[in-house]
């Protein structure tokens, strides 16, 4: 079985800081990755580089047996990939119906295609759903500026779904959400079609062990360790990362 | 929030409005039903000016181009081959949107500031060619004598002031219509995300920069279709009316207007254009320097409105303002690890 992703070699440098340093990802059609590492490890940056943001000094980047180093961000996200950023990006003064729209446009397959305003119903079909699954009914008509930390970053994974990824990069989901939304959280990412790939950059060990069926520990740009979780969790080596990282 | 102006006013005064602007011509003499022509013509450039500064984030100042394009096709075409409106309304938007398209290049892929100072330059270039090229445009001195337009085949001419003041009123109330429509659908939907977050509409897969040539040609033919009505209004046409002073004061009145509303945009402008036209005869000489000075008062006074174009008017790589970001969950986690 090949990877629906696969980077070889990546390096990134701000100045003369590795923000990465020759790492190796490979993702399986529908597995759920997870990426941890201290502060700074460079979990962001390979996200960026996967997502076509960041261009990487050195390394490849094949998504679906293609050579996707060249692409950008937006012509990688019509081919699948979407992600969530660190920081939540939604559009402010569209409401949170329009937000996911906007999203789900690009890759909406209409009903009858040559039939105007066929794409922007097809993708306010989609909508309401998605927002309805992650608890953002009530504020489906709230422009996204107005809403809480949480539910910004809600919306935004709604509208990262609505662009039928086949690889999820999800960077931090959790962080600034209460423990209902965590919980809601989860049931969905559980739930997601076996179809998706999911790479998720996770601090909460907790979840990254609900979620996760491989995980890669990252730490000052190189890959430290990857296994399983159960690998991960006992690895003295991981937790000596970790107890440097925060001293 | 929904920056419409018009549907905040409550619908009566707008009707007013809109019964002011019909009855108009028989309240007022023939050369104020002249310059009300003109005025028009001006809040239609203004809409295009709204179209790219509100709505999709470019500020310009820029648009005399499109409209001296579409003002001297129309010129030359209604000189020399129709004297049809809507033959010369198609040409002149042809035109304005040809001259923006062969722009686009130079503003896409611009931003904020950078923007203002290309679309200036495209605007000064294009009157300085006006006035080099004297064979189809007649160099400084312009075109005159274009004969009075019929609106359709079949019509009689529009011979006086009124006729060709209610003309103009009829185009720019369905191009305005039409601009309306189309904000409505998925292109003015984009465009406002566009805005909002490039990088965010990027991530999702949209094609950002043909969105923004889009936008960019669309507001080029409302312009040439304004310059149509230009030429109609006065039938006379010279570069002195797509100067520099043209593409503030209409920025100025679009920023007044509220920058990403259409119905605010036609108020603004023609304010603006209605307060230099009086100036000139009260401060002759001393019209720019108030005018300059509203502009200044403007920009501080109205933060709303400047800030609508926020999205570009940011240095691009420059971190959009954030809150509240937690930064203290990492030590949770590390503990939990050591459990
Ligand atoms: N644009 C940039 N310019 C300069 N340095 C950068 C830039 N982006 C990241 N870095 C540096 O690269 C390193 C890796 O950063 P990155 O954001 O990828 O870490 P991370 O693992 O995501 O950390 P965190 O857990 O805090 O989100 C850090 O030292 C960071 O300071
Ligand atoms: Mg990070």
């Amino acid at each position: 079985m090949t990877g629906l992703l696969e980077a070889q070699e990546i390096s990134v440098r701000y100045g003369s800081l590795a923000a990465l340093d020759g790492v190796d990802l490979r993702i399986h059609d529908g597995q759920r990755h997870a990426l941890i590492g201290p502060n700074g490890a460079g979990k962001t940056t390979l996200l960026n580089v996967l997502g076509g943001s960041t261009r990487p000094h050195r390394g490849t980047v094949r998504f679906d047996g293609r050579d996707v180093g060249r692409l950008g961000p937006a012509a990688r996200a019509r081919r699948g990939i979407n992600r969530i950023h660190q920081r939540p990006a939604v559009f402010p003064t569209l409401t949170a119906t329009e937000n996911v729209v906007v999203a789900a446009l690009p890759r909406v397959i209409p009903r009858r295609r040559w039939w105007p305003g066929g794409r922007r119903r097809a993708a306010q079909r989609l909508a309401g759903p998605l927002l309805d699954q992650m608890g953002l009914t009530a504020v489906a008509a709230v422009p996204a500026g107005h809403l809480a930390h949480g539910q910004r970053r809600q919306l935004e994974i709604a509208m990262a779904l609505a662009g039928r990824p086949r690889l999820l990069l999800l960077d931090e989901p959790a962080a600034g959400l209460s423990a209902i939304e965590v919980g809601r959280l989860v049931e969905l990412l559980q739930a997601l079609p076996r179809a998706v790939a999911v790479l998720l950059v996770e601090h909460r060990l907790d979840l990254v062990y609900a979620l996760s069926d491989t995980v890669t520990v990252l730490r000052d740009g190189q890959t430290l360790a990857a296994g399983t979780p159960d690998e991960i969790r006992t690895s003295p080596l991981v937790r000596q990362a970790y107890a440097d990282g925060v001293a | 929030m929904r920056g419409e102006v018009i549907r905040r006013v409550p619908g009566g005064i707008a009707a007013l409005v809109l019964v002011g602007l019909v009855v108009a011509p028989w309240v007022v003499d023939d050369y104020t039903t002249a310059i009300l022509a003109r005025t028009l013509a001006l809040a239609l450039v203004g809409v295009s000016v709204a179209l790219l500064t509100g709505v999709a984030g470019m500020p310009t100042l820029g648009q005399t181009a499109p409209y001296a394009a579409g003002a001297y096709a129309c010129a030359v075409v209604g000189s020399r081959v129709s004297d049809i409106g809507v033959v010369q309304l198609v040409v002149a938007a042809a035109a304005g949107a040809l001259l923006a398209a062969l722009t686009v290049p130079l503003v896409v892929h611009a931003r904020g500031v950078i923007v203002l100072m290309i679309t200036l330059a495209i605007g000064e270039l294009v009157v300085i060619v006006l006035g080099r090229w004297r064979s189809v445009t007649g160099g400084t001195d312009g075109l005159a004598g274009i004969p009075p337009v019929r609106p359709f085949w079949g019509l009689p001419a529009l011979a006086n002031d009124q006729a060709r003041y209610l003309y103009a009123l009829v185009v720019v109330a369905m191009l305005v219509g039409a601009v309306l429509v189309l904000l409505r659908t998925r292109a003015g939907l984009v465009l406002r995300a566009g805005r909002d977050d490039e990088t965010r509409l990027r991530a999702s897969g949209h094609r950002v920069a043909l969105h923004l040539s889009g936008a960019h040609i669309a507001a080029g033919a409302i312009a040439g279709a304004a310059g149509s009505l230009l030429v109609v209004a006065q039938q006379y046409i010279s570069p002195a009316d797509f100067g520099f002073d043209t593409s503030a004061l209409l920025l100025l009145g679009v920023v007044i207007g509220g920058t990403a509303s259409v119905g605010g945009a036609l108020v603004g402008a023609a304010l603006v254009i209605a307060v230099r036209d009086w100036l000139f005869g009260v401060l002759p000489g001393h019209a720019p320097l108030v005018l300059g000075a509203l502009f200044v008062a403007t920009v501080y006074l109205l933060p709303t409105g400047v800030n609508r174009a926020r999205g570009r008017l940011r240095p691009p790589n420059a971190p959009a303002p954030q809150p509240d970001q937690p930064a203290a969950h990492d030590q949770t986690t590390v503990a939990e690890l050591h459990r």
